[in-house]
């Protein structure tokens, strides 16, 4: 553990001279970032610009893509990721993810925090897990009634804010969020914002948006992302929200959060 | 910060998933049982590599014995036109020839019904009528081949013995087995033939109506020559069909191999020879039983080629709507 | 402009139209017309098998006793009202003593009622024969002629209404008396078949699909297994049986005989077992049950199984969990329906060698047997009439039984899908 006054430098996880391919279709190229431990860091840009490949890059979820293939070193806990004893089935509960569309399981709200931890090995009390997970997931006085119903059966904001839960409940170090709002309504869309705000206590988070608005506003760090002639991304440009958004350094940053791009 | 505001700080201290177990590295660690199922479920998917492997060698390995046999002769084989094993007779024409007979009789039935069912359940029916339509074929197709041949014998040949004479129609005919034929493989005609319509895309429906095409001109004249690779697909498979079936021709085209191209008349085919033969008391390693292989190999051979070539069609003529 | 006033050179104008409207028109409505009639054939011929198989189960008979009930009696009082001990006394004297015999050893006298002696007369003494039978539609619409002839032609017989199908015909074993014949030993062979085949193809045609699906990339190995198996799909069933004969009849006939276990004698074990009719007929179905369960399978969407992953669970228990739950009922419609075909399948198992006449009720995977379809094969190809009735009886329970198959294929598929929302 670092000292408090070293939250926000210290490094969680770092990407350097990272490359994803589809086939031969090169989709993100050369990006370095390093995200901060226990802040948020967004990923902004235009549709198609690879966000969505970087972010499953970091935890190795790219490779259910048959095609995928990555290059470059992506260093967590002092170890490229994507070396070969790296195991991605321990690598995925260290660092957990949250989709774009609620995706809980066809099971009940209980079965959906507990699976996951139950699959890691969880002996503790299996219901005080669910509980805080949920409570951390700002769920809980909206469930605790029927946590015997189907996940399902949630609306899609709660849904949503299951989904955190369970990724919760496996206890990962990192949470990434790919456009976690973007299927919500403005008020499901606030709760996660502001859930965000109190997860990062406890853990790091990326998120990836297209809504400038929601970056500005919930997110500590900000990357932007562009297509190169080649529609290969990269990111022209990363720093402290506030500056990047008051004084981007980039022109097609500029252009970008004032909606000139795409 | 609204009234719903998120209650951290309450509830106990926050359990650690992994309690209880130690793990702190990154690294690789041993699943063998997860090895293990990967190995169990490729066996699954390889057997049914063994039984391709098990059909040819099977197949192969009789037929050989068979031809190696000093009563065959590989040249009498394809070009004799008797085949009675008892006198060491072994011509395989006559079977060959009350196959393509049935099959023929089944294609004639088939094509054109089927065609003009494929046309109207994707041109012209109702979702209603479809509703209803489309399970009466599926049951067509699910009934049982001996049941088909069982109407066969005791429906369609006395209709057509009442049509056309009992003088001029044998109890047990081709023509009979091959118009039951028909109306089993109709169904899959129809709904292969369906598929390749609907594939057709409405953009070329509509340039047609829109050039003042009637529906009978747009489907007859734009929708169906776009869909002739998998229509021809279908029909491929449905002559393949028509050659391995079975239970119809055993039961309603006659025992006996019998070289004759009148339709009224009775005749063995290929396959109802191998059931007839095998139902007998077949002493293996006769000659006998060897060569229901020699004609199980000629039969797997055929269906495999055109299995394939339908294959092979839809794969070349696919890409040109996508 | 005055280029807009001037026809291009050549360009029609609108009288060299004959759109001829009225005339395409009436073609497009015939042609309508014979679509409507084309798909209505199949209709058609669907009422013609029904029609052909019921006309057939129900009938006029003409009965004739092998010997008058009278003569069996002398005091005037009617057969079925004779005490137990003379009904035996007619047996005996009718009867070899070897039946008699068979009868006691089945169940000694003393504990029969007298309902089931005087079965046993009527059905050993009296013996009713028929004579001569007639379709439903005759029965019902010609009776007055039937009547009429039975009285010239078989002055000794009685005309009785029979179904041939009935409760009996399925309790009954095989005979070679028509009349008496049942499709108990047919039934439960099929059932016993069903049980191994489903045992065999269910595993083993889920997991392929498990690793088709799931595990296989895509190399050259698993796009051979792939392209095999539609291959396999399109194989004639016959071909299925030959390769039954070889393999399993004739090469592991220590195995599917049963000798290896010590249940039948190695010198006169046969293959030709419910054994090995269920696994030749599970390597039939299994490309159809693979191909069902790979594509329910594939209806999982790819959401589950990356929420899955994301919470660092293995591919194993990804499949387990929640692939497999949600692709079950897909699994299961699939799996019925494959059964169904291997219920209905008939020329494998001649070659394989189903038995053609079973009287005693399988006991196992190792007993001789019989099938529903090869009992209506083999009646079928009787010449003599009466079997065509039964055999048209033995359809009807063999639809019914596929339609029970397939109605709870639906059953399932309905009862999952609303359990799943
Ligand atoms: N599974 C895939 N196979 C092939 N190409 C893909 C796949 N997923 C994404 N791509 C391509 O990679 C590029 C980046 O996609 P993505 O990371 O989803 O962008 P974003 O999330 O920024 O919209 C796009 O051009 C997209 O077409
Ligand atoms: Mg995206």
């Amino acid at each position: 553990m670092s000292a408090p006054d070293a939250v926000g430098n210290e490094i969680a996880i770092q990407a350097q001279e990272l490359n994803v391919y589809y086939g031969s279709f090169r989709a993100i190229k050369d990006v370095s970032l390093a995200i901060k431990r226990h802040q948020i860091t967004a990923i902004i840009g235009p549709s198609g610009c690879g966000k969505s490949t970087l972010l499953r890059a970091l935890n190795r979820m790219n490779e259910l893509v048959p095609t995928a293939r990555a290059s470059g070193q992506v260093v967590f806990l002092g170890q490229n990721i994507y070396d070969r004893d790296i195991d991605p089935v321990e690598l995925r509960r260290r660092i957990g993810m949250v989709f774009q569309k609620p995706n809980p399981f066809p099971k009940s709200i209980f079965e959906n925090v507990a699976w996951g931890a139950r699959i890691n090995g969880f002996r503790g009390d299996m219901d005080a897990l669910v509980e805080q997970s949920l409570r951390r997931a700002a769920l809980w006085d909206e469930v605790k009634d029927k946590l015997h119903q189907s996940g399902l059966s949630l609306s899609g904001g709660q849904q949503q804010r299951l989904c955190i839960a369970r990724a919760i409940a496996v206890r990962p170090e990192i949470i990434l969020m790919d456009e976690p709002a973007s299927a919500l309504d403005p008020i499901a869309t606030l709760r996660i914002e502001e859930l965000m705000q109190h997860l990062k206590e406890n853990y790091t988070i990326v998120i990836v948006t297209h809504n400038m608005q929601q970056a500005a506003r919930a997110s500590d760090w900000t990357a932007v992302m562009m297509m190169d002639e080649d529609r290969a991304g990269q990111m022209i440009e990363f720093g402290e929200t506030q500056q990047l958004f008051m004084t981007p350094r980039d022109r097609r940053t500029e252009d970008y959060i004032t909606g000139r791009i795409g | 910060m609204p009234n719903h505001a998120i209650e951290i700080t309450s509830g106990p201290r926050l359990l650690d998933a992994t309690q209880g177990v130690a793990r702190t590295s990154l690294g690789r660690r041993r699943r063998p049982a997860e090895g293990l199922i990967q190995g169990f479920l490729f066996v699954c998917g390889a057997i049914s590599i063994l039984t391709t492997v098990g059909i040819v060698f099977v197949l192969g390995k009789e037929s050989l014995l068979f031809f190696a046999s000093p009563e065959v002769d590989l040249a009498r084989f394809f070009t004799g036109t008797t085949w009675q094993p008892a006198i060491g007779q072994f011509g395989i024409l006559p079977l060959i020839n009350a196959t393509l007979m049935t099959s023929m009789m089944a294609m004639v039935v088939a094509i054109p019904l089927g065609l003009c069912v494929a046309v109207y359940l994707s041109e012209y029916a109702s979702l209603r009528a479809r509703g209803i339509l489309k399970p009466i074929l599926e049951v067509l197709a699910g009934v049982p081949t001996v049941v088909y041949g069982y109407f066969a014998l005791s429906a369609m040949t006395p209709l057509l013995r009442s049509i056309l004479g009992p003088n001029t129609v044998d109890i047990y005919n081709t023509a009979s087995a091959g118009i039951v034929m028909g109306i089993l493989i109709l169904p899959l005609v129809s709904s292969m033939s369906e598929d390749a319509l609907s594939a057709v895309p409405r953009s070329l429906r509509e340039a047609a109506y829109g050039l003042g095409a009637t529906k009978l001109e747009t489907a007859l004249k734009v929708v169906l020559p776009a869909a002739l690779s998998g229509i021809a697909a279908a029909l491929i498979v449905a002559i393949s069909r028509a050659v391995g079936e079975t239970m119809i021709v055993a039961i309603a085209a006659g025992a006996g191999p019998n070289l004759t191209l009148n339709p009224f008349k009775a005749a063995e085919t290929m396959t109802g020879h191998i059931v007839r033969i095998s139902g007998g008391d077949l002493s293996y390693d006769s000659i006998d039983y060897n060569s229901i292989f020699a004609i199980g190999l000629m039969l797997f051979l055929i269906t495999l080629g055109l299995n394939v070539l339908s294959r092979q069609i839809v794969r070349r003529f696919r890409e040109v709507y996508d | 402009m005055r280029l807009v006033n001037r026809q291009p050179q050549g360009f029609a104008d609108s009288g060299d139209y004959a759109p001829k409207l009225a005339e395409r028109q009436r073609s497009a409505r015939r042609w309508q017309g014979i679509f409507l009639v084309a798909t209505m054939v199949g209709i058609v011929f669907l009422v013609a098998l029904l029609y052909t198989i019921i006309n057939q189960a129900f009938g006029y008979v003409a009965q004739e006793n092998t010997v008058d009930p009278a003569t069996l009696v002398s005091a005037g009082v009617p057969l079925e009202e004779l005490p137990k001990e003379q009904l035996i006394q007619i047996l005996r004297d009718h009867v070899s003593a070897g039946v008699m015999r068979r009868f006691e050893s089945e169940q000694p006298f003393e504990l029969r009622s007298r309902e089931d002696v005087y079965s046993l007369v009527v059905e050993r003494v009296v013996a009713p024969r028929i004579v001569a039978t007639w379709n439903l539609d005759a029965s019902l619409l010609r009776r007055a002629a039937i009547q009429h002839n039975v009285a010239i032609e078989y002055p000794d017989a009685r005309l009785v209404f029979r179904a041939w199908l009935m409760p009996d015909f399925l309790m009954r074993s095989q005979s070679s008396t028509p009349a008496d014949a049942g499709v108990r030993t047919a039934l439960l062979g099929s059932l016993w078949m069903l049980a191994v085949i489903i045992l065999v193809a269910f595993p083993v045609g889920v997991g392929a699909a498990i690793y088709l699906e799931e595990y296989a990339g895509k190399s050259l190995v698993n796009s051979i297994i792939q392209t095999n198996i539609s291959n396999l799909a399109g194989v004639p069933s016959i071909i299925y049986g030959m390769l039954g004969l070889a393999v399993f009849v004739r090469a592991l006939e220590p195995l599917t005989s049963g000798a290896l276990f010590g249940l039948v004698d190695p010198a006169t074990a046969n293959g030709r077992t419910i054994l090995s009719a269920g696994l030749t007929l599970a390597l039939l179905v299994l490309p159809l049950l693979i191909i069902n369960a790979q594509e329910a399978i594939r209806a999982v969407p790819a959401s589950l199984r990356q929420a899955s992953y994301g919470l660092g669970a293995t591919k194993w228990q990804t499949v387990w969990y929640h692939v497999l739950p949600s692709a079950l009922p897909g699994i299961l419609t699939g799996t019925i329906l494959a059964m169904s075909r291997a219920v209905g399948e008939t020329a494998p198992l001649v070659v394989v060698g189903a038995s053609t006449f079973v009287a005693l009720d399988p006991q196992g995977p190792f007993s001789k047997f019989t099938t529903l379809p090869i009992q209506i094969y083999q009646w079928t190809s009787r010449p003599q009439d009466q079997f065509r009735h039964i055999a048209a009886a033995a359809i009807i329970v063999l639809l019914a039984l596929l339609l029970a198959l397939n109605a709870s294929a639906i059953w399932l598929r309905n009862r999952y899908s609303r359990r799943l929302d």
